[in-house]
């Protein structure tokens, strides 16, 4: 575990997470080693009219993530997040800082699917 | 417009930018009192509903393909070609194997085109069916599009491709002005708008008529539950140069015919004279503006 990407509508640590993945505002990335953060925005997801969920998938991948925590991640989001070797952790928490301190203590279980439909 | 089609061929949209206006209402009344042999073509393969009335026997049904690409695995290098130029996120690859998505491609193949490594080759993928059949004198083409595909137009040019070149069609048309709709209108002789005399309905038949004025369409009205105009609809038509084709009544007889799955025309003699009557005017409508008749 080294980037890691939160779904969000704010800009810091202490911001909501957002539950949705695809059509999420933006994404506040936290990098482990250097204990820094970078906020992207998921501009192409949020206007697409069809697969946010892919957009949102290749955004965070190029942005050179190996870990995302949201609320839930749909089918054709899953399967490019997994293909690109990233690991997902469902969480509901309520903000981007108690989703990382639950992920760095070892309270989630990597997804080993999406957990909902697309569209949900 | 319909140049290379024979003499008989013309055709007829019926469409109307609000939905539940009627559409489905005239264009099967209209086939049933047209005086001749005539197809009608379900184009609202979203949800199709005229075989609903007029029950054929049998219906001959086939597949509507679209080519989509397939990822020969040992080929894909993951160098991420397809994906950049994939418009609809169809194709997708990531510095890994590409990833298809059937039901957002669109059939372009220029996936196939740019790679470099050969790795992928297209295949049909089902995106709905065409079914045809009889009922009387009237030959039903029915499109039905997939569950779960979203790509509309390509099925509907599959049904207007089993029209037949020497008898005259009717298209009933899905609601609203977008693709779908286009792709119903496109190559037809006249327009039929039917509205209803609500604020909604003249909102709607007006961007209707701007895209028949957009794709050089001839138009005339007909105007559903038609009761006090209390919206200017006629004021409207007339400034428009619209001719009002026919006026349905606000009538419970014809909701109680329709909801059992009846023909007006054929249930209720008077509308049944009302209907022939606007085939007359549409072939009329026809010779003047050089459509056929």
């Amino acid at each position: 575990m080294n980037k890691i990407a939160f779904t969000t509508a704010g800009q810091e640590l202490s911001a909501a997470l957002d539950p949705r993945f695809g059509r999420a505002a933006r994404f506040l990335i936290y990098d482990l080693q250097q204990k820094s953060i970078q906020v992207i925005e998921n501009q192409q997801g949020r206007n697409a009219a069809q697969g946010a969920g892919i957009q949102a998938a290749e955004t965070v991948v190029k942005a050179g993530i190996d870990t995302l925590v949201t609320g839930h991640c749909g089918p054709k989001a899953f399967k490019v997040l997994a293909a690109a070797g990233v690991q997902v952790f469902n969480c509901n928490a309520a903000t981007v800082d108690e989703a990382l301190h639950e992920l760095l203590a070892g309270r989630l279980t990597a997804a080993e699917n999406f957990d909902v439909e697309g569209h949900w | 417009m319909a140049a290379a089609r024979k003499q008989n061929s013309y055709r007829i949209a019926v469409a109307s930018g609000k939905g539940g206006t009627g559409k489905t209402t005239v264009a099967l009344n209209l086939a049933a009192m047209f005086g001749e042999p005539v197809q009608l073509a379900d184009c609202d393969v979203e949800e199709p509903n005229d075989n609903l009335f007029l029950r054929c026997e049998q219906l001959t049904p086939h597949e509507v393909t679209m080519l989509v690409p397939e990822v020969d695995p040992q080929r894909c290098n993951g160098c991420g070609a397809c994906g950049e130029l994939c418009q609809f996120r169809g194709i997708v690859s990531l510095g890994s194997r590409a990833l298809v998505f059937p039901e957002l491609c669109h059939g372009c193949g220029g996936c196939a085109l740019v790679c470099p490594t050969g790795a992928l080759t297209e295949h049909p993928h089902r995106i709905g069916t065409i079914s045809v059949g009889q009922s009387g004198t009237i030959r039903l083409i029915e499109g039905r599009l997939e569950v779960g595909v979203s790509l509309v137009p390509p099925v509907i040019r599959a049904v207007r491709d089993q029209l037949l070149d020497d008898v005259p069609a009717i298209l009933d048309a899905p609601p609203g002005t977008s693709c779908p709709v286009v792709a119903t209108l496109r190559e037809s002789d006249y327009l039929v708008l039917v509205t209803d005399p609500t604020p909604f309905g003249l909102h709607d038949l007006k961007l209707a008529v701007a895209l028949a004025k957009e794709l050089g369409l001839p138009c005339g009205v007909v105007v559903n539950r038609a009761g006090e105009d209390l919206v200017g609809l006629h004021s409207y038509c007339q400034a428009e140069n619209l001719p009002i084709l026919l006026s349905l009544p606000d009538d419970r007889q014809i909701a109680e015919v329709t909801s059992r799955g009846d023909l007006v025309a054929l249930a209720l003699p008077e509308y049944g004279l009302m209907f022939s009557e606007l085939a007359t005017k549409l072939k009329h409508e026809l010779a003047k503006t050089g459509g056929t008749p």
